[in-house]
């Protein structure tokens, strides 16, 4: 009886332990639970996080370093008016369900994309295209009304993602894209799980057989199970503070990379004092941007100077414009009238970065004679609403975590009330220039224009602050864009 | 009898219809469009129109509130705005989560309760009182969830012996699954089982002072056995009346406690719903929970009079 009892024993756990076979799996932790599985109807970053590169794929694929490389269009001609895109598509591919790939898709995709009734988060994407042809199934042609720099970036985007007319409807639920993964199940609340799609198109480039994703928000539980070892890897931790200790932890690999979002502490420009430039001016003079990372972010993150990441080839460090300098802040403060002091509110949504970076703001505005009241502001609900919507603030904080989203600022009616038609001319003429070079100087020329004028306080690059395990290779040390692209992922025994 | 269920039945149902249009104004002013937040600051006119239209916010608010109440009477609990899915299917899934979590509190309370309340009075002022005093104390004043934290900390992080957090479903298997919701159960009770073991040592010595209990010593009735047989049933009574309030406490609790240990239970489904304002998940599920203290009152109405035939002629 006991020996029987003793063989049953050993079985089970065998069976309860398949690691003892050489490790294919991954697990990886992320603090949002993505709302649907489909990119392209809806704008949560955790939707991409999960389904881009792994489970659908665009025609062009954004690089860890932020560069375009071919992914379901093997190639492109570009005609010299720029107007023209000839995309050749690779043969061959199927999506999960098994339908075939074609030219086809890509029409279907783009067309449903800028349809009027869509929901695609960024359908300036698709903005300038005039029509798609498709003269053969592994050709796609799309004529554009306007030349646009970015639009090949752009098709990298998980907004541009393919997908295919018989699924596109169930993808919310159920996905079904080209990529190296397929779906296999979602408990919700809990986590998703993909694995390997055996008629992947690129054979033998993916080395793991499952990837799931578990959905953790609160930091202390994250680092717990990290710890516990029940997950491999957090891309992106949220909870600064503890991130030293994973760095000294030989059993892990703990990177401090960076991301598209820009931390910054808009201002309402159409009220008073912040429709003055002066006052502007002087709270960026009053910020230490150094000691503000140190205290918000335990000195992970780069100070910025202008709107935009210096992950991006264009970025021109612009900090030294207007420098931390609280005697020119009196001095521009008394010069705009408020020499007897100021009192202004902000804002600030619960997310730890924005109270501490609120507080700090708070201790530094007093040394310059201005008083700041923290308000805060349930985040997303409360603060869409009062902020974004109805635009009823002094000051507010957030981070803006779209790559290549310096256009927010020429926008009518964004939450900044903003109003620089000079920007504004120059952004719309930065976005149709084709000549990359001369795309960039107009960049550059933005970023200088928004760092002089400080339509918001110009703060720091949120980092990504990357942990796992140290037998673990080939995860994104940076973020182009919001993605976990883990098909290069693998262990290393 | 059949007419006193009746009117009782026919008041549980406008109650619930009282409910359900209170759920829905206040969830019509408070500040949040859940088309806006879905779209966040990517948000541009055309798409949060198009989306407002397809989640049909662009009907007016009566209009929205008769097809939500249409579609319960027809079993249908709607469908959720940010995961698309049917109501039914998500409440169904996390409720196999919350139920046995809240269940397996409940025992773990009960089991801890029972014989400390008891043993305390029992030897009152004795040693083994006052550390259930002590005990007692300690858990009213402790929140579960900071319970958890520590519980995570030690037994998880330290140890090893169970999860951090997270449920690996029933489908893993049932050791799996409870070794998931064991730790957060514990916590979830803890709090609970010191007011209850507080409740049990009062009741117990109000029974003990009982004149019936005097006179079965005076029989020469052994102490143990006066105990069981003659304190412990009476001293039940007001515990089980407490017990079954707390079972609320147990559904609220698990909000906390669910977010703590990552559990993918109602509680949880229930915050998130609240942060992304998905108005259908919240409606159904705070009448699903006044629903479920609704019909509970009226079983114990029912059960009253059953038990005490007095109530029955004056209905």
């Amino acid at each position: 009886m006991s020996k029987r009892f003793l063989a049953a024993a050993l079985l089970l756990s065998v069976s309860a332990f398949p690691a003892f076979a050489a490790k294919s799996s991954l697990v990886v932790g992320m603090p949002i639970e993505p709302p649907g599985l489909d990119p392209t109807i809806a704008a949560p970053v955790a939707i991409r996080e999960v389904t881009l590169a792994n489970l659908y794929e665009g025609l062009v694929r954004i690089d860890r370093n932020g560069k375009v490389q071919p992914l379901l269009a093997k190639s492109w001609e570009i005609s010299p008016d720029g107007l023209t895109y000839t995309f050749h598509l690779h043969e061959g591919v199927k999506f999960h369900d098994g339908t075939a790939f074609d030219s086809g898709d890509v029409k279907f995709a783009f067309d449903r994309a800028r349809d009027p009734k869509s929901t695609n988060a960024q359908k300036q994407i698709f903005a300038p295209i005039d029509s798609i042809e498709t003269p053969d199934p592994a050709t796609v042609v799309i004529k554009l009304k306007e030349t646009s720099g970015n639009f090949l970036t752009y098709l990298g985007w998980g907004d541009a993602v393919i997908v295919a007319p018989e699924s596109a409807a169930g993808n919310a639920a159920n996905p079904v894209g080209t990529g190296p993964f397929k779906f296999k199940s979602w408990t919700r609340g809990d986590k998703v799980e993909l694995v390997r799609n055996p008629d992947y198109w690129q054979k033998d480039k993916v080395k793991l057989e499952s990837v799931t994703f578990r959905f953790i928000s609160d930091s202390q539980a994250q680092v717990a199970a990290l710890r516990a070892g029940d997950i491999d890897a957090f891309p992106n931790l949220a909870a600064p503070e503890l991130f030293a200790e994973f760095q000294k932890d030989p059993r892990f690999k703990a990177v401090a990379g960076n991301t598209e979002g820009e931390t910054v502490a808009g201002m309402n420009n159409a009220k008073k004092p912040f429709d003055d430039v002066r006052v502007r001016r002087a709270l960026m003079h009053a910020i230490d941007r150094k000691a503000l990372i140190e205290g918000a972010y335990s000195g992970f993150g780069t100070p910025i100077g202008s709107f935009f990441s210096p992950n991006n080839p264009a970025y021109v460090d612009m900090t030294g414009v207007i420098p931390y300098d609280p005697e020119k802040a009196k001095a521009l403060l008394k010069e705009a009238g408020y020499g007897n002091g100021l009192s202004i509110s902000i804002k600030t949504p619960q997310m730890a970065y924005a109270s501490r970076s609120a507080e700090l703001m708070a201790a530094m505005f007093a040394e310059v004679g201005v008083e700041l009241k923290i308000i805060p502001t349930e985040f997303p609900a409360k603060w869409i609403e009062e902020v974004f919507k109805n635009k009823d603030y002094d000051l507010t904080i957030v981070s803006h975590t779209e790559p290549l989203d310096i256009d927010i600022f020429a926008r009518d009616n964004y939450y900044f009330n903003y109003k620089n038609d000079t920007f504004k001319a120059l952004i719309a003429d930065a976005a149709r220039t084709t000549d990359e070079k001369a795309r960039f100087a107009k960049y550059a020329q933005a970023q200088k224009i928004l760092a002089e004028d400080v339509p918001a306080l110009f703060l720091f690059q949120l980092p990504k602050l990357g942990v796992w395990n140290a037998k673990l290779q080939g995860m994104w040390e940076n973020s182009p864009i919001p993605i976990n692209d883990v098909t290069e992922a693998s262990w290393t025994e | 009898m059949l007419r006193l269920i009746t009117s009782r039945l026919i008041s549980l149902a406008v109650t619930l219809v009282l409910v359900s249009l209170a759920i829905f104004l206040i969830l019509e002013v408070l500040p949040g469009d859940p088309a806006a937040i879905m779209l966040g600051t990517a948000a541009r006119e055309d798409t949060l129109a198009a989306l407002r239209q397809e989640l049909g916010l662009d009907q007016p608010a009566l209009v929205r509130y008769v097809h939500w109440i249409g579609g319960l009477l027809h079993g249908d609990l709607g469908t959720s705005i940010t995961y698309k899915m049917p109501v039914s299917t998500l409440v169904a899934e996390r409720m196999s989560v919350t139920l046995p979590l809240s269940l397996l509190a409940i025992l773990i309370s009960t089991a801890l309760a029972l014989p400390l309340g008891v043993a305390a009075a029992a030897r009152r002022d004795g040693p083994v009182d006052r550390a259930v005093l002590v005990f007692s104390q300690m858990g009213v004043a402790v929140p579960n969830f900071w319970i958890g934290l520590l519980f995570i900390l030690f037994f998880s992080t330290r140890l090893g012996w169970f999860p951090a957090g997270g449920f690996p479903g029933w489908e893993a298997g049932l050791w799996p699954a409870f070794q998931a919701l064991l730790l957060p159960a514990v916590a979830l009770a803890l709090p609970q089982a010191a007011v209850l073991t507080r409740v049990t040592r009062s009741a117990t010595l109000e029974v003990i002072a009982a004149d019936f209990v005097r006179t079965a010593r005076a029989k020469g009735v052994k102490r143990g056995a006066t105990l069981r047989r003659h304190v412990v049933p009476n001293a039940l009574i007001p515990v089980t009346t407490i017990l079954g309030l707390q079972l609320s406490f147990f559904f609220g609790g698990a909000i906390l406690v669910e977010n703590v240990f990552n559990l993918p239970g109602l509680g949880r489904l229930a915050y998130q719903a609240l942060n992304q304002r998905d108005l259908v998940v919240i409606q159904d599920i705070v009448l699903i929970f006044s629903g479920l203290v609704i019909v509970v009152n009226f079983l114990v109405d029912i059960g009253y009079t059953f038990l005490d035939p007095r109530l029955r002629s004056r209905a």
